[in-house]
Protein backbone atom coordinates (compact mmCIF):
# COMPACT_ATOMS: atom_id res chain seq x y z
CA UNK A 1 0.00 0.00 0.00
CA UNK A 2 1.39 3.26 -0.97
CA UNK A 3 2.18 6.07 1.22
CA UNK A 4 0.93 9.71 -0.04
CA UNK A 5 2.81 13.04 -0.02
CA UNK A 6 3.05 15.04 2.61
CA UNK A 7 1.29 17.57 1.71
CA UNK A 8 -1.81 15.35 2.39
CA UNK A 9 -1.24 15.05 5.99
CA UNK A 10 -3.76 15.90 8.62
CA UNK A 11 -1.69 18.17 11.04
CA UNK A 12 -2.56 17.15 14.57
CA UNK A 13 -1.21 18.50 18.26
CA UNK A 14 1.11 15.53 18.37
CA UNK A 15 2.27 15.28 14.80
CA UNK A 16 1.22 14.29 10.82
CA UNK A 17 -1.37 11.53 10.47
CA UNK A 18 -2.50 9.98 7.36
CA UNK A 19 -5.62 9.54 6.80
CA UNK A 20 -6.48 5.86 4.45
CA UNK A 21 -9.96 5.37 2.42
CA UNK A 22 -11.79 3.06 1.13
CA UNK A 23 -15.23 2.94 -0.74
CA UNK A 24 -18.18 0.39 -1.59
CA UNK A 25 -20.42 2.22 -4.21
CA UNK A 26 -24.01 0.76 -4.86
CA UNK A 27 -25.14 1.96 -8.46
CA UNK A 28 -28.72 0.91 -9.69
CA UNK A 29 -28.40 -0.74 -12.41
CA UNK A 30 -30.36 0.89 -15.77
CA UNK A 31 -32.83 -1.69 -16.41
CA UNK A 32 -36.76 -1.34 -16.87
CA UNK A 33 -37.27 -4.23 -14.97
CA UNK A 34 -35.82 -5.59 -11.30
CA UNK A 35 -32.91 -7.99 -10.88
CA UNK A 36 -34.99 -10.76 -10.22
CA UNK A 37 -38.30 -10.02 -11.12
CA UNK A 38 -40.63 -8.42 -13.77
CA UNK A 39 -41.91 -5.28 -11.69
CA UNK A 40 -40.42 -1.88 -12.79
CA UNK A 41 -37.34 -0.59 -11.34
CA UNK A 42 -38.36 3.29 -12.52
CA UNK A 43 -37.77 5.34 -9.68
CA UNK A 44 -40.97 6.65 -7.77
CA UNK A 45 -44.64 5.59 -8.45
CA UNK A 46 -47.09 4.89 -5.98
CA UNK A 47 -46.68 3.14 -2.73
CA UNK A 48 -46.25 -0.43 -3.53
CA UNK A 49 -46.74 -0.59 -7.35
CA UNK A 50 -43.69 -1.47 -8.67
CA UNK A 51 -43.73 -4.39 -6.77
CA UNK A 52 -44.39 -8.50 -8.09
CA UNK A 53 -44.71 -11.47 -5.86
CA UNK A 54 -41.84 -12.51 -5.96
CA UNK A 55 -40.19 -8.99 -3.97
CA UNK A 56 -42.60 -9.47 -1.40
CA UNK A 57 -41.30 -12.63 -0.75
CA UNK A 58 -44.29 -14.24 -1.22
CA UNK A 59 -43.90 -18.04 -0.28
CA UNK A 60 -43.01 -20.41 -3.06
CA UNK A 61 -42.39 -17.33 -5.56
CA UNK A 62 -38.69 -17.95 -7.40
CA UNK A 63 -35.92 -15.34 -8.64
CA UNK A 64 -35.53 -15.21 -12.51
CA UNK A 65 -32.33 -13.19 -13.33
CA UNK A 66 -33.03 -10.38 -15.17
CA UNK A 67 -30.16 -10.47 -18.62
CA UNK A 68 -29.90 -6.72 -18.72
CA UNK A 69 -28.69 -6.75 -15.68
CA UNK A 70 -25.64 -9.19 -16.41
CA UNK A 71 -24.90 -7.29 -19.32
CA UNK A 72 -24.74 -4.16 -17.70
CA UNK A 73 -22.54 -5.78 -14.94
CA UNK A 74 -19.94 -7.51 -17.62
CA UNK A 75 -20.00 -4.17 -19.43
CA UNK A 76 -19.03 -1.63 -16.11
CA UNK A 77 -16.39 -4.24 -15.15
CA UNK A 78 -14.67 -3.84 -18.61
CA UNK A 79 -14.99 -0.30 -18.32
CA UNK A 80 -13.32 -0.55 -15.25
CA UNK A 81 -10.50 -2.48 -16.69
CA UNK A 82 -11.39 -5.84 -14.56
CA UNK A 83 -11.28 -9.36 -14.76
CA UNK A 84 -14.59 -10.94 -15.62
CA UNK A 85 -15.76 -14.04 -13.93
CA UNK A 86 -17.33 -16.40 -16.85
CA UNK A 87 -18.91 -18.27 -13.87
CA UNK A 88 -20.37 -16.68 -10.91
CA UNK A 89 -22.62 -17.51 -7.60
CA UNK A 90 -25.70 -16.08 -5.45
CA UNK A 91 -25.69 -16.13 -2.13
CA UNK A 92 -28.29 -15.44 0.83
CA UNK A 93 -27.49 -12.67 2.43
CA UNK A 94 -29.40 -12.42 6.19
CA UNK A 95 -30.11 -9.83 8.11
CA UNK A 96 -33.87 -9.03 9.72
CA UNK A 97 -34.98 -5.07 8.65
CA UNK A 98 -38.72 -4.64 7.91
CA UNK A 99 -37.84 -3.31 4.49
CA UNK A 100 -36.41 -6.85 3.56
CA UNK A 101 -39.56 -9.10 2.87
CA UNK A 102 -37.07 -11.91 2.04
CA UNK A 103 -35.07 -11.89 5.00
CA UNK A 104 -31.71 -12.15 3.37
CA UNK A 105 -30.22 -10.05 0.29
CA UNK A 106 -29.55 -12.11 -2.93
CA UNK A 107 -26.01 -10.71 -3.07
CA UNK A 108 -22.92 -12.47 -4.28
CA UNK A 109 -19.94 -13.13 -1.56
CA UNK A 110 -17.02 -15.42 -2.79
CA UNK A 111 -17.54 -15.47 -6.20
CA UNK A 112 -18.51 -11.86 -7.95
CA UNK A 113 -19.20 -11.72 -11.46
CA UNK A 114 -16.73 -8.85 -11.72
CA UNK A 115 -13.00 -9.36 -10.39
CA UNK A 116 -9.93 -6.86 -9.56
CA UNK A 117 -10.19 -4.19 -12.07
CA UNK A 118 -8.56 -0.06 -11.66
CA UNK A 119 -9.29 3.16 -12.27
CA UNK A 120 -7.24 6.24 -12.79
CA UNK A 121 -8.11 9.03 -11.22
CA UNK A 122 -7.29 12.93 -12.13
CA UNK A 123 -7.23 14.25 -8.81
CA UNK A 124 -5.65 18.10 -10.42
CA UNK A 125 -4.45 19.27 -13.37
CA UNK A 126 -1.04 17.97 -11.94
CA UNK A 127 -1.81 14.94 -10.18
CA UNK A 128 -3.00 11.37 -11.28
CA UNK A 129 -3.60 8.38 -9.23
CA UNK A 130 -4.93 5.10 -9.49
CA UNK A 131 -7.74 3.60 -7.63
CA UNK A 132 -7.49 -0.40 -7.71
CA UNK A 133 -10.99 -2.06 -7.77
CA UNK A 134 -11.42 -5.50 -5.58
CA UNK A 135 -14.56 -6.22 -6.67
CA UNK A 136 -17.67 -6.04 -8.64
CA UNK A 137 -21.23 -7.51 -7.58
CA UNK A 138 -24.61 -7.79 -8.32
CA UNK A 139 -27.30 -7.61 -5.30
CA UNK A 140 -31.01 -6.38 -4.61
CA UNK A 141 -31.81 -3.14 -3.25
CA UNK A 142 -33.84 -3.51 -0.39
CA UNK A 143 -37.24 -1.11 0.24
CA UNK A 144 -37.52 2.03 2.19
CA UNK A 145 -39.05 2.39 5.40
CA UNK A 146 -40.63 6.14 6.16
CA UNK A 147 -39.82 6.78 9.93
CA UNK A 148 -41.31 10.30 9.85
CA UNK A 149 -45.18 9.37 8.53
CA UNK A 150 -45.88 8.87 12.40
CA UNK A 151 -44.46 8.91 16.15
CA UNK A 152 -44.66 4.82 16.55
CA UNK A 153 -44.75 3.20 13.63
CA UNK A 154 -42.22 2.90 10.50
CA UNK A 155 -44.33 2.73 6.80
CA UNK A 156 -42.54 0.69 4.26
CA UNK A 157 -42.65 0.90 0.69
CA UNK A 158 -41.06 -1.99 -1.32
CA UNK A 159 -40.70 -0.39 -4.80
CA UNK A 160 -37.01 -0.89 -4.62
CA UNK A 161 -37.28 -3.80 -2.84
CA UNK A 162 -35.43 -6.24 -5.68
CA UNK A 163 -34.14 -3.34 -7.66
CA UNK A 164 -30.76 -4.39 -9.35
CA UNK A 165 -27.65 -2.62 -8.00
CA UNK A 166 -23.86 -3.09 -8.38
CA UNK A 167 -21.69 -2.67 -5.77
CA UNK A 168 -18.56 -1.33 -6.98
CA UNK A 169 -15.54 -2.39 -3.97
CA UNK A 170 -12.27 0.09 -3.89
CA UNK A 171 -9.05 -0.59 -2.63
CA UNK A 172 -7.89 1.59 0.41
CA UNK A 173 -6.09 3.14 -2.06
CA UNK A 174 -7.34 6.85 -1.17
CA UNK A 175 -5.05 9.45 1.00
CA UNK A 176 -7.76 12.37 1.43
CA UNK A 177 -10.89 13.79 0.98
CA UNK A 178 -10.03 15.33 -3.00
CA UNK A 179 -9.22 11.90 -4.07
CA UNK A 180 -12.28 10.15 -2.75
CA UNK A 181 -14.43 13.29 -4.12
CA UNK A 182 -12.51 12.84 -7.70
CA UNK A 183 -12.48 9.00 -7.35
CA UNK A 184 -16.17 9.30 -7.10
CA UNK A 185 -16.70 11.57 -9.71
CA UNK A 186 -14.73 9.35 -12.11
CA UNK A 187 -16.42 6.30 -11.18
CA UNK A 188 -19.77 8.07 -12.01
CA UNK A 189 -18.52 9.62 -15.13
CA UNK A 190 -17.36 6.19 -16.74
CA UNK A 191 -20.77 4.48 -15.28
CA UNK A 192 -22.65 7.27 -17.34
CA UNK A 193 -20.45 6.80 -20.36
CA UNK A 194 -20.97 3.06 -20.28
CA UNK A 195 -24.93 3.68 -19.64
CA UNK A 196 -24.85 0.90 -16.98
CA UNK A 197 -25.91 3.84 -13.97
CA UNK A 198 -27.39 7.07 -14.40
CA UNK A 199 -24.92 8.13 -11.78
CA UNK A 200 -28.29 10.31 -10.08
CA UNK A 201 -27.09 11.27 -6.36
CA UNK A 202 -30.12 12.81 -5.63
CA UNK A 203 -32.09 10.11 -6.37
CA UNK A 204 -29.92 7.44 -4.93
CA UNK A 205 -29.14 5.53 -8.11
CA UNK A 206 -25.64 6.09 -6.67
CA UNK A 207 -24.23 5.89 -3.19
CA UNK A 208 -21.42 6.06 -1.25
CA UNK A 209 -20.26 3.86 1.88
CA UNK A 210 -16.87 5.18 2.67
CA UNK A 211 -14.03 3.45 5.35
CA UNK A 212 -12.14 5.71 6.93
CA UNK A 213 -9.04 5.47 9.05
CA UNK A 214 -5.82 7.05 10.35
CA UNK A 215 -2.32 6.17 11.01
CA UNK A 216 1.01 7.80 11.52
CA UNK A 217 2.69 8.28 7.47
CA UNK A 218 3.73 4.95 6.56
CA UNK A 219 2.85 3.22 9.55
CA UNK A 220 0.74 0.34 10.24
CA UNK A 221 -3.30 0.61 9.58
CA UNK A 222 -5.74 1.90 12.09
CA UNK A 223 -9.22 0.51 12.83
CA UNK A 224 -11.60 1.97 10.05
CA UNK A 225 -15.17 3.08 10.29
CA UNK A 226 -17.69 3.02 7.99
CA UNK A 227 -19.54 6.18 6.96
CA UNK A 228 -23.06 4.59 5.40
CA UNK A 229 -24.96 5.93 2.86
CA UNK A 230 -23.56 9.17 2.14
CA UNK A 231 -25.48 10.65 -1.39
CA UNK A 232 -23.28 13.34 -2.95
CA UNK A 233 -19.66 14.09 -3.56
CA UNK A 234 -19.39 17.27 -1.29
CA UNK A 235 -20.55 15.34 1.62
CA UNK A 236 -18.19 12.73 1.09
CA UNK A 237 -15.51 15.02 1.17
CA UNK A 238 -16.75 16.60 4.27
CA UNK A 239 -17.79 13.54 5.70
CA UNK A 240 -14.32 12.02 5.35
CA UNK A 241 -12.32 15.43 6.82
CA UNK A 242 -14.70 15.35 10.06
CA UNK A 243 -14.38 11.54 10.62
CA UNK A 244 -10.66 11.56 10.16
CA UNK A 245 -10.24 14.55 12.65
CA UNK A 246 -12.77 12.72 14.99
CA UNK A 247 -10.40 9.60 14.50
CA UNK A 248 -7.34 11.63 15.46
CA UNK A 249 -8.89 13.50 18.68
CA UNK A 250 -9.32 10.06 20.04
CA UNK A 251 -6.20 8.46 19.38
CA UNK A 252 -4.08 12.32 20.60
CA UNK A 253 -6.34 11.68 23.70
CA UNK A 254 -4.12 8.12 24.41
CA UNK A 255 -7.98 6.49 23.61
CA UNK A 256 -8.97 3.43 20.79
CA UNK A 257 -11.28 3.43 17.42
CA UNK A 258 -13.82 0.96 17.60
CA UNK A 259 -14.50 -0.50 14.36
CA UNK A 260 -18.14 0.43 13.65
CA UNK A 261 -20.84 1.91 11.36
CA UNK A 262 -21.60 5.58 11.18
CA UNK A 263 -23.76 8.17 10.01
CA UNK A 264 -22.46 11.37 8.27
CA UNK A 265 -25.18 14.41 9.86
CA UNK A 266 -24.65 17.08 7.05
CA UNK A 267 -26.66 19.70 9.18
CA UNK A 268 -23.91 18.81 12.36
CA UNK A 269 -21.39 18.44 10.48
CA UNK A 270 -20.42 15.59 12.33
CA UNK A 271 -20.79 11.46 12.01
CA UNK A 272 -22.22 9.43 14.50
CA UNK A 273 -22.64 5.60 15.32
CA UNK A 274 -25.15 3.84 13.83
CA UNK A 275 -25.40 0.87 16.40
CA UNK A 276 -22.90 0.98 18.19
CA UNK A 277 -24.16 -1.39 21.40
CA UNK A 278 -25.58 -4.14 18.79
CA UNK A 279 -23.50 -7.46 18.54
CA UNK A 280 -21.47 -7.43 14.96
CA UNK A 281 -23.21 -8.46 12.41
CA UNK A 282 -23.52 -12.40 11.18
CA UNK A 283 -25.36 -12.82 8.08
CA UNK A 284 -24.27 -16.00 7.79
CA UNK A 285 -23.66 -16.15 3.64
CA UNK A 286 -24.70 -19.30 1.94
CA UNK A 287 -25.52 -20.46 -1.74
CA UNK A 288 -29.03 -19.30 -2.75
CA UNK A 289 -30.78 -22.69 -3.43
CA UNK A 290 -32.80 -20.85 -5.56
CA UNK A 291 -30.33 -19.95 -8.49
CA UNK A 292 -27.60 -22.01 -10.54
CA UNK A 293 -24.38 -20.39 -10.93
CA UNK A 294 -24.42 -17.30 -13.19
CA UNK A 295 -22.26 -18.19 -16.36
CA UNK A 296 -21.57 -17.18 -19.80
CA UNK A 297 -19.21 -17.67 -22.15
CA UNK A 298 -15.97 -15.74 -23.09
CA UNK A 299 -17.44 -14.40 -26.63
CA UNK A 300 -20.18 -13.33 -25.43
CA UNK A 301 -17.58 -10.93 -23.02
CA UNK A 302 -15.58 -10.12 -26.44
CA UNK A 303 -18.89 -8.95 -28.26
CA UNK A 304 -19.80 -6.43 -25.14
CA UNK A 305 -16.26 -5.31 -25.24
CA UNK A 306 -16.63 -4.46 -28.84
CA UNK A 307 -19.93 -2.80 -28.66
CA UNK A 308 -18.26 0.07 -25.84
CA UNK A 309 -18.64 3.25 -26.57
CA UNK A 310 -15.01 5.10 -26.35
CA UNK A 311 -14.22 5.75 -22.47
CA UNK A 312 -13.43 8.70 -20.88
CA UNK A 313 -9.70 8.15 -20.68
CA UNK A 314 -9.06 7.47 -24.18
CA UNK A 315 -11.60 9.88 -25.58
CA UNK A 316 -9.13 12.79 -23.28
CA UNK A 317 -6.25 10.84 -24.61
CA UNK A 318 -7.69 11.23 -28.47
CA UNK A 319 -8.18 15.19 -27.76
CA UNK A 320 -5.22 15.73 -26.58
CA UNK A 321 -3.62 13.57 -29.62
CA UNK A 322 -5.34 14.70 -32.50
CA UNK A 323 -6.89 18.27 -31.36
CA UNK A 324 -3.87 19.17 -29.41
CA UNK A 325 -5.81 20.38 -26.48
CA UNK A 326 -4.48 20.84 -22.86
CA UNK A 327 -4.85 18.18 -20.79
CA UNK A 328 -6.75 20.05 -18.53
CA UNK A 329 -9.17 21.35 -21.22
CA UNK A 330 -9.30 17.47 -22.54
CA UNK A 331 -10.00 16.39 -18.89
CA UNK A 332 -13.20 18.46 -18.74
CA UNK A 333 -14.36 18.01 -22.09
CA UNK A 334 -14.82 14.00 -21.27
CA UNK A 335 -16.31 14.65 -17.83
CA UNK A 336 -19.99 14.06 -19.63
CA UNK A 337 -20.38 12.22 -23.02
CA UNK A 338 -22.77 15.02 -23.80
CA UNK A 339 -20.08 17.91 -23.61
CA UNK A 340 -17.49 15.68 -25.49
CA UNK A 341 -19.86 14.84 -28.45
CA UNK A 342 -21.08 18.89 -28.43
CA UNK A 343 -17.14 20.21 -28.32
CA UNK A 344 -16.32 17.65 -31.45
CA UNK A 345 -19.25 18.54 -33.31
CA UNK A 346 -18.38 22.45 -32.99
CA UNK A 347 -14.43 21.51 -33.42
CA UNK A 348 -15.44 19.87 -36.66
CA UNK A 349 -13.24 21.53 -39.31
CA UNK A 350 -12.32 24.27 -37.15
CA UNK A 351 -9.78 25.70 -34.91
CA UNK A 352 -10.31 23.19 -32.14
CA UNK A 353 -8.44 25.07 -29.32
CA UNK A 354 -10.46 28.05 -29.97
CA UNK A 355 -13.43 25.94 -29.73
CA UNK A 356 -12.12 23.91 -26.86
CA UNK A 357 -11.73 28.01 -25.06
CA UNK A 358 -15.39 28.79 -26.19
CA UNK A 359 -16.83 25.30 -25.45
CA UNK A 360 -15.43 25.44 -22.00
CA UNK A 361 -15.32 29.21 -21.23
CA UNK A 362 -17.87 30.47 -22.87
CA UNK A 363 -20.63 27.85 -22.89
CA UNK A 364 -20.16 25.37 -19.93
CA UNK A 365 -19.73 28.94 -17.50
CA UNK A 366 -23.33 30.42 -18.97
CA UNK A 367 -25.05 26.28 -18.24
CA UNK A 368 -23.70 26.39 -14.54
CA UNK A 369 -24.77 29.75 -14.50
CA UNK A 370 -28.37 28.55 -14.95
CA UNK A 371 -27.78 25.36 -13.72
CA UNK A 372 -28.50 23.99 -17.12
CA UNK A 373 -26.66 20.74 -18.68
CA UNK A 374 -25.09 20.97 -22.28
CA UNK A 375 -28.43 18.78 -23.65
CA UNK A 376 -30.44 22.12 -22.33
CA UNK A 377 -28.18 24.45 -24.16
CA UNK A 378 -30.19 26.97 -25.71
CA UNK A 379 -27.16 27.60 -28.36
CA UNK A 380 -26.36 24.68 -30.63
CA UNK A 381 -22.77 23.30 -31.46
CA UNK A 382 -23.46 24.26 -35.29
CA UNK A 383 -24.47 27.51 -34.07
CA UNK A 384 -21.21 28.16 -31.96
CA UNK A 385 -19.37 26.84 -34.24
CA UNK A 386 -20.93 29.74 -36.94
CA UNK A 387 -19.82 32.01 -34.05
CA UNK A 388 -16.12 30.38 -34.25
CA UNK A 389 -15.96 30.74 -38.22
CA UNK A 390 -17.14 34.55 -37.91
CA UNK A 391 -14.17 34.91 -35.76
CA UNK A 392 -11.53 33.15 -37.88
CA UNK A 393 -12.11 34.71 -40.99
CA UNK A 394 -12.07 38.49 -38.87
CA UNK A 395 -15.53 38.99 -39.77
CA UNK A 396 -16.42 39.90 -36.01
CA UNK A 397 -13.81 41.03 -33.33
CA UNK A 398 -13.33 38.21 -29.74
CA UNK A 399 -15.36 41.10 -28.02
CA UNK A 400 -18.12 41.20 -30.31
CA UNK A 401 -18.26 37.36 -30.52
CA UNK A 402 -19.09 37.33 -26.80
CA UNK A 403 -22.31 39.62 -27.37
CA UNK A 404 -23.43 37.49 -30.39
CA UNK A 405 -23.43 34.87 -27.97
CA UNK A 406 -25.08 36.84 -25.27
CA UNK A 407 -27.73 37.34 -28.81
CA UNK A 408 -28.16 33.49 -29.55
CA UNK A 409 -28.29 32.18 -26.02
CA UNK A 410 -31.13 34.63 -25.11
CA UNK A 411 -32.94 34.81 -28.32
CA UNK A 412 -31.38 31.75 -30.75
CA UNK A 413 -31.45 32.81 -34.51
CA UNK A 414 -28.72 32.36 -36.89
CA UNK A 415 -25.64 33.68 -36.01
CA UNK A 416 -24.19 34.77 -39.57
CA UNK A 417 -27.57 36.62 -40.13
CA UNK A 418 -27.29 38.47 -36.64
CA UNK A 419 -24.19 39.88 -37.25
CA UNK A 420 -25.15 40.95 -40.62
CA UNK A 421 -28.76 42.28 -39.94
CA UNK A 422 -27.45 44.07 -36.54
CA UNK A 423 -24.37 45.70 -38.12
CA UNK A 424 -21.93 43.85 -36.15
CA UNK A 425 -19.52 43.36 -38.38
CA UNK A 426 -15.66 44.24 -37.47
CA UNK A 427 -14.42 47.49 -39.47
CA UNK A 428 -10.98 46.69 -41.05
CA UNK A 429 -11.44 49.60 -43.28
CA UNK A 430 -8.14 51.27 -41.82
CA UNK A 431 -9.40 54.87 -43.38
CA UNK A 432 -12.67 54.72 -40.66
CA UNK A 433 -10.26 53.48 -38.14
CA UNK A 434 -7.99 56.31 -38.55
CA UNK A 435 -10.35 58.69 -38.63
CA UNK A 436 -11.68 57.63 -35.22
CA UNK A 437 -7.88 57.38 -34.05
CA UNK A 438 -7.50 61.13 -35.44
CA UNK A 439 -10.95 61.82 -33.33
CA UNK A 440 -9.79 61.02 -29.99
CA UNK A 441 -6.05 61.98 -30.30
CA UNK A 442 -7.11 65.58 -31.26
CA UNK A 443 -9.81 65.53 -28.66
CA UNK A 444 -7.45 64.42 -25.71
CA UNK A 445 -3.90 66.46 -26.16
CA UNK A 446 -2.99 66.18 -22.48
CA UNK A 447 -3.68 62.22 -22.30
CA UNK A 448 -1.37 62.11 -25.46
CA UNK A 449 1.56 64.20 -23.36
CA UNK A 450 1.04 61.61 -20.63
CA UNK A 451 1.30 58.77 -22.76
CA UNK A 452 4.80 59.71 -24.22
CA UNK A 453 5.80 59.49 -20.31
CA UNK A 454 3.65 56.38 -20.14
CA UNK A 455 3.28 53.98 -22.78
CA UNK A 456 0.73 51.36 -20.78
CA UNK A 457 -1.98 54.70 -21.46
CA UNK A 458 -2.08 53.24 -24.31
CA UNK A 459 -5.06 50.52 -23.03
CA UNK A 460 -7.01 53.64 -22.68
CA UNK A 461 -6.98 55.42 -25.92
CA UNK A 462 -7.60 52.15 -27.33
CA UNK A 463 -10.59 51.80 -24.99
CA UNK A 464 -11.60 55.18 -26.75
CA UNK A 465 -11.75 53.99 -30.20
CA UNK A 466 -13.76 51.00 -29.61
CA UNK A 467 -16.35 53.33 -28.00
CA UNK A 468 -16.62 55.20 -30.90
CA UNK A 469 -16.45 52.49 -33.09
CA UNK A 470 -19.41 50.37 -30.98
CA UNK A 471 -16.66 48.31 -30.55
CA UNK A 472 -16.66 47.04 -34.21
CA UNK A 473 -13.15 48.17 -35.25
CA UNK A 474 -10.72 45.39 -35.33
CA UNK A 475 -8.07 45.76 -32.29
CA UNK A 476 -5.41 44.77 -33.99
CA UNK A 477 -5.53 47.43 -36.36
CA UNK A 478 -6.38 50.42 -33.33
CA UNK A 479 -3.35 49.25 -31.56
CA UNK A 480 -1.07 49.89 -34.21
CA UNK A 481 -2.64 53.01 -35.55
CA UNK A 482 -2.02 54.18 -32.18
CA UNK A 483 1.26 53.47 -31.39
CA UNK A 484 1.88 54.85 -34.82
CA UNK A 485 0.64 58.15 -34.34
CA UNK A 486 1.14 58.18 -30.70
CA UNK A 487 5.12 56.94 -31.68
CA UNK A 488 5.21 54.44 -28.35
CA UNK B 1 -19.11 -29.82 15.31
CA UNK B 2 -21.53 -28.95 18.23
CA UNK B 3 -23.17 -25.96 19.79
CA UNK B 4 -23.52 -24.83 23.33
CA UNK B 5 -26.40 -22.56 25.19
CA UNK B 6 -25.23 -19.66 24.33
CA UNK B 7 -24.90 -20.59 20.71
CA UNK B 8 -28.33 -21.76 20.69
CA UNK B 9 -29.77 -18.35 22.34
CA UNK B 10 -27.81 -16.45 19.88
CA UNK B 11 -29.02 -18.74 16.79
CA UNK B 12 -32.41 -18.19 18.21
CA UNK B 13 -31.60 -14.43 18.50
CA UNK B 14 -30.81 -14.10 14.36
CA UNK B 15 -33.66 -16.02 13.71
CA UNK B 16 -35.99 -13.70 15.59
CA UNK B 17 -37.60 -17.08 17.03
CA UNK B 18 -38.61 -16.42 21.03
CA UNK B 19 -36.59 -19.43 22.91
CA UNK B 20 -37.16 -19.50 26.55
CA UNK B 21 -34.63 -20.17 29.00
CA UNK B 22 -36.04 -23.92 29.87
CA UNK B 23 -36.24 -25.20 26.49
CA UNK B 24 -32.39 -24.10 25.49
CA UNK B 25 -31.35 -27.24 27.36
CA UNK B 26 -33.41 -29.23 25.17
CA UNK B 27 -32.96 -27.49 22.06
CA UNK B 28 -28.75 -28.00 22.62
CA UNK B 29 -29.38 -31.18 22.72
CA UNK B 30 -31.56 -32.08 19.69
CA UNK B 31 -29.28 -29.56 17.62
CA UNK B 32 -26.38 -31.57 18.72
CA UNK B 33 -27.49 -35.00 17.66
CA UNK B 34 -28.58 -33.59 14.09
CA UNK B 35 -25.11 -32.20 13.96
CA UNK B 36 -23.56 -35.52 15.23
CA UNK B 37 -25.58 -37.55 12.56
CA UNK B 38 -24.63 -35.38 9.74
CA UNK B 39 -20.97 -35.47 10.86
CA UNK B 40 -20.71 -38.45 8.79
CA UNK B 41 -20.40 -36.68 5.87
CA UNK B 42 -17.31 -35.87 6.82
CA UNK B 43 -15.98 -39.45 6.39
CA UNK B 44 -16.41 -38.73 2.55
CA UNK B 45 -13.29 -37.49 0.66
CA UNK B 46 -13.87 -34.51 -1.43
CA UNK B 47 -10.61 -33.35 -2.20
CA UNK B 48 -10.65 -31.73 -6.09
CA UNK B 49 -14.75 -32.31 -6.32
CA UNK B 50 -16.93 -29.19 -7.08
CA UNK B 51 -20.12 -28.39 -5.07
CA UNK B 52 -22.77 -29.48 -7.17
CA UNK B 53 -25.31 -26.29 -7.64
CA UNK B 54 -27.96 -28.48 -9.75
CA UNK B 55 -28.08 -32.44 -10.33
CA UNK B 56 -29.37 -31.54 -14.21
CA UNK B 57 -26.76 -30.59 -16.66
CA UNK B 58 -28.29 -27.08 -17.09
CA UNK B 59 -27.48 -23.42 -17.65
CA UNK B 60 -29.48 -20.45 -15.47
CA UNK B 61 -32.80 -19.19 -16.68
CA UNK B 62 -32.24 -16.10 -17.45
CA UNK B 63 -35.48 -13.22 -18.28
CA UNK B 64 -35.95 -10.35 -20.65
CA UNK B 65 -35.56 -6.61 -19.51
CA UNK B 66 -39.32 -6.70 -19.64
CA UNK B 67 -41.82 -4.92 -17.23
CA UNK B 68 -44.64 -7.77 -17.19
CA UNK B 69 -45.36 -7.65 -13.57
CA UNK B 70 -46.56 -5.39 -10.83
CA UNK B 71 -49.22 -2.73 -10.30
CA UNK B 72 -50.80 -5.37 -7.80
CA UNK B 73 -50.74 -3.32 -4.62
CA UNK B 74 -53.53 -4.96 -2.80
CA UNK B 75 -52.52 -8.63 -3.25
CA UNK B 76 -49.07 -7.04 -1.75
CA UNK B 77 -50.57 -5.67 1.05
CA UNK B 78 -53.66 -8.73 1.42
CA UNK B 79 -51.65 -10.53 4.30
CA UNK B 80 -50.28 -7.49 5.84
CA UNK B 81 -51.61 -6.97 10.06
CA UNK B 82 -51.81 -3.42 9.63
CA UNK B 83 -51.54 -1.18 6.05
CA UNK B 84 -52.14 2.86 5.76
CA UNK B 85 -52.49 4.10 2.32
CA UNK B 86 -50.78 1.86 0.31
CA UNK B 87 -48.24 1.43 2.78
CA UNK B 88 -47.05 -1.68 4.82
CA UNK B 89 -47.25 -0.58 8.88
CA UNK B 90 -44.54 -1.77 11.39
CA UNK B 91 -43.49 -0.64 14.79
CA UNK B 92 -41.29 2.22 14.88
CA UNK B 93 -37.87 1.35 13.62
CA UNK B 94 -34.64 3.73 14.08
CA UNK B 95 -31.14 3.41 13.87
Amino acid sequence: MSQSAPSKYIKGATGDWEVVIGMEIHAQVTSRAKLFSGASAEYGGAPNDHVSLVDAAMPGMLPVINEECVRQAIRTGLGLEAQINLRSIFDRKNYFYPDLPQGYQISQYKHPIVGEGAVIVDVSPSERITVGIERLHLEQDAGKSLHDLSATESHVDLNRSGVALMEIVSRPDMRSSDEARAYVSKLRTILRYIGSCDGNMEQGSLRADVNVSVRRPGGPLGTRCEIKNVNSIRFIGQAIEVEARRQIAILEDGGKIDQETRLFDPGKGETRSMRSKEEAHDYRYFPDPDLLPLEFDQDYVNTLRAQLPELPDAKRARFIASYGLPPYDAGVLVMERASADFFEETAKGRDAKLAANWVINELFGRLNKEGLDVAQSPVSASALGAIIDLISSDVISGKIAKDLFEIVWSEGGDPTEIVESRGLKQVTDTGAIEAAVDAVIAANPDKVAQAKEKPTMLGWFVGQVMKQTGGKANPQAVNELLRRKLGV
Amino acid sequence: MSVDPAVVRRIAHLARIAVEDKEVERLNGEINAILAFVEALGSVDIAGVEPIASVLPMQMKKRADVVDDGGIVDDILANAPAREENYFVVPKVVE
